[in-house]
């Protein structure tokens, strides 16, 4: 004799989010197995916005190729465009001079803060706070207008060429980049003081999320999420690239590796961003912007695995040269993809409204999860 | 990049390269000197994959196909086609050899960057030894590269990381088409996802993993992309008749 | 003729319809006030397009969910789907039968005024859980019941603090209510020697979560993947559940002032020096900026019927400053200018809220309320009570 049941009884239910859902941050399908509320597992299902990147660089050459690399991590570009340039340099024996070099610092801290502001502002908007996400995007909108100043374009710059820059710097650069600063050190004093102590965003950010330092090497999570967690590692100080050892800045880390210690990791980051432009752009040489590269760039055969510390995490491009013109194999290591893996371990135990502050602060961008 | 696929005389529907092959012709244009041995050398370099493999250090001054004129010398033409590996040494290499003796068959860096060939069968143990032993404790990426001329294609490479000793190594095993390499999901639970995704783009399954599933693609594609022979332009065409309802233009 | 004008239903019946033709209107201003002024609070600017400014954005979104289709879900219980919006409507309207907008325009003055209205808005919590139940949808019922079970539980401290307010105006009349303030010369929000602060904070507090209002507004948030209760209403029903949110708001606004605010009374009511000052200059000094605002907007906008339409409005406002100079009408008007000026100031409050703070979760809304909100409006009620009896 069955008992009647109803769905409101508490055994197991499954609850699909997306592909479409304002909070995914993207065509991410996430399947959740609840227990009335309580979250007891996750499964992503991504791939949507799969492009076949890996494949298309077999079929290009290493400069065509590089305008397809902005479009994985479209909210930041520039970092894309850096790894990319890095890995083929190394692996053709480039030196990139030193005025560039500080260029490429600076446009990337650059990239580095608008990609936080539109964490920021989403994340924020998730957890229902509705206003910084305007103050976020009128931040952002001075980022992008210097890089569209220096290059063109706004988002998917293409900022860099493989052995240095495309073009000079234009005339008020340095001035623009110190206004920038200044300005925004400000605004960041004005998230702190809506967000920071607000007892609500406190209490929806605290203790939800935890990820703790063991399981974030267990998973590869790396970016703000292991600084997070106490582990204070960062690329551009354990294997500096670019220059990045004549900066002096700190490495932010919390204790608890809960979404509100990420909350404040990202927004130190903010503030050493801007402490690293304002000295790469104080100590800007003079200098050629192109290292010495042949017009048809033929590397070597071989291989290298270069990664940078992307605004998400480790960012790695592994490329294999048979020795021709075009790559032979190019895998992207996107820290998107081996961090949003870490989502079921976040959610085990979380109600169904944190699920939403989970996926926020893993802080994603479906384009490089997918390429 | 299609003159690989000629003499496979692979069946893909349009062969469509039409970019790569103007970089090609000024290459030999622009180089007079390098004419005659940059052509032969092109399809002596489409053999190179398969002998990269093999143990053998490179000769140093033939891997540079643009390079000199010296380079056109008809004995060393196999030579260059290699990566110029320099031999790796120090306590990690001596570890590991103690360790693993014959099953690992290279120790070599390129560009300052150091890596090892090993057995299949031991690149598990291997991960295992690294990771408890020696601290590395963070898998960066696992993937694989398609070498269909070769007698066993795929090269699968695991990167790991140590962040005591901030030191970064690449672990490659060579497997064949049909080989199932061991899961690292119980060495590093990094593993999972990545190991999905070389399945869905190479094939390559991977024994002992909880969901030998595609991840990126569809479940019920079939053909695994990055495979050389897989055309850039190629879809699965039945998947996309029965899903989206659609011919395909392509 | 004279004898119809004695009639003592003719008065609040004319006030009735008067207040059921306007109020949807209103309702649909504070609609267009919540998004300017949400814009202003997010650096942008709000409806921009229809008619100079947006001003006549209410009348648009009218229209539009009045041309929209009317869909019922096929398994849904018509009739329960038809009455759910109807009850809530009905409810939020009613409790305007004892607002007291002025000491003369009000439609009735019940001597159980307060106890009337929030019975109202009990009952309006049925609205709700009905049009969740009938939409026969998993999600709509489950954000239905969470929505019944906050504003239940947010009715305890709104009771506790009202109740606390009436030891010190001794009447459960609204009207006797201002009349007490007026008589004991001071806001009951400032009384008894500052502690109805409390009370005044709680009242608010639990008035946002009464209505549903951000940061309490879990059970209808867009990102969250429980939908809310209107889910499955669309169009005209849409409307009529969102007429009757802004009605309740209007409502406990208007509770809000009367309680602790002074009501229609002037600030300092008793002071007579300030008679001139606050009742006559004020007024005017208010309307002749908003006219000047309006002027400014006039010269500013394009087209030509926007430029009517700023034109009437400067010379509406620059009436009603006029008006306000004219000691006869005055008298009549003052009243109703001060309930409305304060209600608005609460009304802004609310809207500011919803601009600034991130939603609580459902359980920590349910903790606020239960753990926090009701031990400490009963804690005030006691100690007002005691103060109140050790100094009577």
């Amino acid at each position: 004799m069955a008992t009647h049941t109803t769905f409101l009884d508490t055994n197991e239910l499954v609850l699909n989010m997306g592909p479409q859902h304002p909070s995914t941050h993207g065509v991410l399908r996430v399947i959740l197995k609840l227990d009335g509320e309580r979250v007891l597992g996750t499964e992503c299902v991504i791939g949507y916005l799969h492009r076949g990147v890996e494949k298309i660089a077999e079929n290009r050459t290493y400069q065509q190729f590089a305008p397809y690399v902005d479009r994985m991590d479209y909210v930041a570009a520039v970092s894309n465009g850096l790894g990319y340039c890095l890995a083929a340099e190394v692996l053709g024996g480039i030196e990139v001079p030193e005025r560039a070099q500080c260029v490429r610092v600076i446009l990337t801290e650059l990239n580095r803060i608008a990609s936080h502001l539109l964490w920021l502002g989403t994340h924020a908007l998730d957890i229902g706070a509705m206003t910084p996400v305007f103050y976020c995007f009128r931040e952002r909108e001075e980022v992008l207008k210097i890089f569209e100043k220096y290059c063109g374009a706004r988002l998917t710059t293409h900022s860099f060429r493989i052995g240095g820059l495309q073009y000079e710097t234009y005339d008020n650069f340095e001035k623009d980049c110190h206004t920038f600063c200044d300005w925004f050190e400000k605004k960041v004093d004005e998230y702190e003081e809506l967000l920071t102590t607000n007892r609500i965003w406190v209490g929806r950010t605290k203790g939800v999320g935890i990820l703790d330092a063991e399981a974030c090497k267990a998973y590869g999570v790396t970016g703000p999420v292991l600084r997070a967690a106490g582990v204070e590692w960062d690329l551009r100080k354990a294997q500096p690239y670019c220059g990045y050892e004549k900066y002096d800045f700190d490495i932010p880390t919390c204790e608890n590796g809960d979404t509100y210690d990420r909350y404040l990791v990202r927004m130190a980051e903010f503030r050493q961003s801007a402490r690293i432009i304002r000295q790469a752009v104080d100590s800007l040489p003079s200098g050629p912007i192109k290292g010495k590269v042949s017009k048809v760039f033929k590397p070597p055969i071989g291989e290298a695995y270069v990664s940078i510390e992307a605004p998400k995490g480790e960012l790695g491009y592994y490329i294999v040269s048979d020795g021709s013109v075009q790559p032979y194999r190019l895998r992207v290591r996107p820290p998107s993809f081996v961090n949003l893996q870490a989502l079921d371990e976040m959610c085990r135990g979380a109600l169904i409204a944190d699920v939403v502050a989970i996926i926020g602060t893993i802080d994603i961008v479906l384009g490089e999860v997918d390429r | 990049m299609d003159e690989e696929k000629k003499p496979e005389g692979v069946a893909a529907p349009e062969t469509e390269q039409p970019k790569s092959e103007p970089p090609a012709s000024p290459v030999e244009a622009t180089a007079p000197a390098e004419a005659t041995p940059a052509e032969p050398e092109k399809p002596a370099s489409a053999v190179t994959p398969e002998k990269a493999a093999k143990p053998a250090a490179a000769a140093k001054p033939a891997a540079e196909p643009g390079a000199e004129k010296p380079a056109a010398k008809p004995a060393p033409k196999k030579e260059p086609t290699e990566m110029e590996a320099e031999p790796w040494a120090g306590p990690l290499v001596d570890s590991l050899k103690a360790r693993f003796g014959d099953k690992i068959q290279q120790f070599a860096t390129y560009r300052e960057q150091a890596f090892l060939i090993a057995d299949t069968a031991a690149v598990i143990p291997i991960l295992d030894f690294l990771k408890l032993e020696e601290d590395f404790d963070y898998l960066v990426d696992i993937t694989a590269v398609d070498y269909p001329k070769k007698e066993k294609r795929f090269e699968v490479v695991w990167i790991l990381y140590s962040f005591a000793k901030n030191v970064r190594i690449r672990v490659k095993a060579v497997v064949g088409e049909g080989e199932k390499p061991v899961t690292a999901c119980t060495v590093h639970k990094a593993a999972d996802w990545l190991e999905r995704e070389v399945f869905d783009m190479f094939g390559i399954e991977f024994e002992g993993h909880p969901n030998m599933t595609r991840i990126l693609l569809p479940e019920d594609w079939k053909g695994y992309p990055l495979r050389k022979e897989y055309s850039i332009i190629q879809q699965d065409q039945d998947w996309v008749r029965e899903n989206l309802q659609i011919e395909s233009g392509q | 003729m004279e004898e119809i004008l004695n009639n003592p239903y003719v008065f609040p019946v004319i006030a009735t319809m008067l207040i059921i033709a306007l109020f949807p209107l209103v309702a649909g201003y504070i609609v267009l006030a919540e998004r300017k002024v949400l814009a202003d609070f997010q650096v942008r600017l709000g409806p921009m397009r229809v008619g100079p400014y947006g001003f006549l954005q209410p009348l648009a979104d009218a229209v539009k969910l009045l041309l929209k289709e009317d869909i019922i879900p096929a398994a849904a219980d018509s009739w329960i789907f038809w009455g759910a919006p109807v009850l809530s409507t009905f409810t939020a309207l009613t409790a305007f039968a004892v607002m007291p907008f002025s000491d003369r325009f009000y439609v009735a003055d019940v001597n159980i005024g307060i106890l009337f209205i929030l019975a109202m808005s009990s009952i309006g919590i049925l609205g709700l859980i009905l049009g969740g139940w009938s939409s026969n949808s998993k999600y709509s019922l489950l954000g239905a019941l969470r929505s019944a079970a906050q504003m239940v539980s947010y009715e305890v401290p709104l009771g506790f603090a009202v109740v606390t307010a009436l030891m010190v105006a001794e009447t459960l009349s609204m009207q006797g209510i201002v009349q007490t303030q007026y008589d004991k010369g001071i806001w009951i929000a400032f009384s008894n020697y500052g502690l109805m602060l409390v009370p005044t904070a709680l009242f608010v507090i639990a008035g946002v979560a009464e209505t549903n209002r951000a940061p309490f507004d879990l059970p209808e948030a867009e990102s969250e993947i429980v939908a809310g209760f209107h889910t499955e209403y669309s169009g005209f029903r849409f409307a009529l559940y969102f007429l009757a949110e802004y009605a309740s708001i209007f409502v406990l606004c208007g509770v809000a002032v009367t309680v602790f605010f002074g009501g229609w009374l002037r600030p300092f009511a008793n002071v007579g020096f300030l008679e001139v000052p606050l009742n006559v200059i004020f007024p005017i000094l208010l309307f002749l900026l908003i006219g000047g605002g309006c002027g400014i907007g006039t010269m500013r906008v394009s087209l030509a019927y926007e430029k009517g339409i700023m034109a009437v409005l400067t010379l509406g406002m620059l009436l009603v400053a006029a008006l306000f100079a004219i000691p006869a009408v005055n008298v009549l008007i003052i009243g109703f200018f001060w309930f409305l000026f304060k209600v608005l100031i609460l009304v802004y409050m609310f809207i500011w809220i919803r601009g600034t703070f991130p939603r609580f979760r459902y359980d920590q809304l349910m903790d606020v309320g239960w753990r926090y909100l009701i031990p400490i409006s009963m804690g005030s009620l006691i100690v007002n009570g005691v103060v109140l009896l050790l100094t009577s």
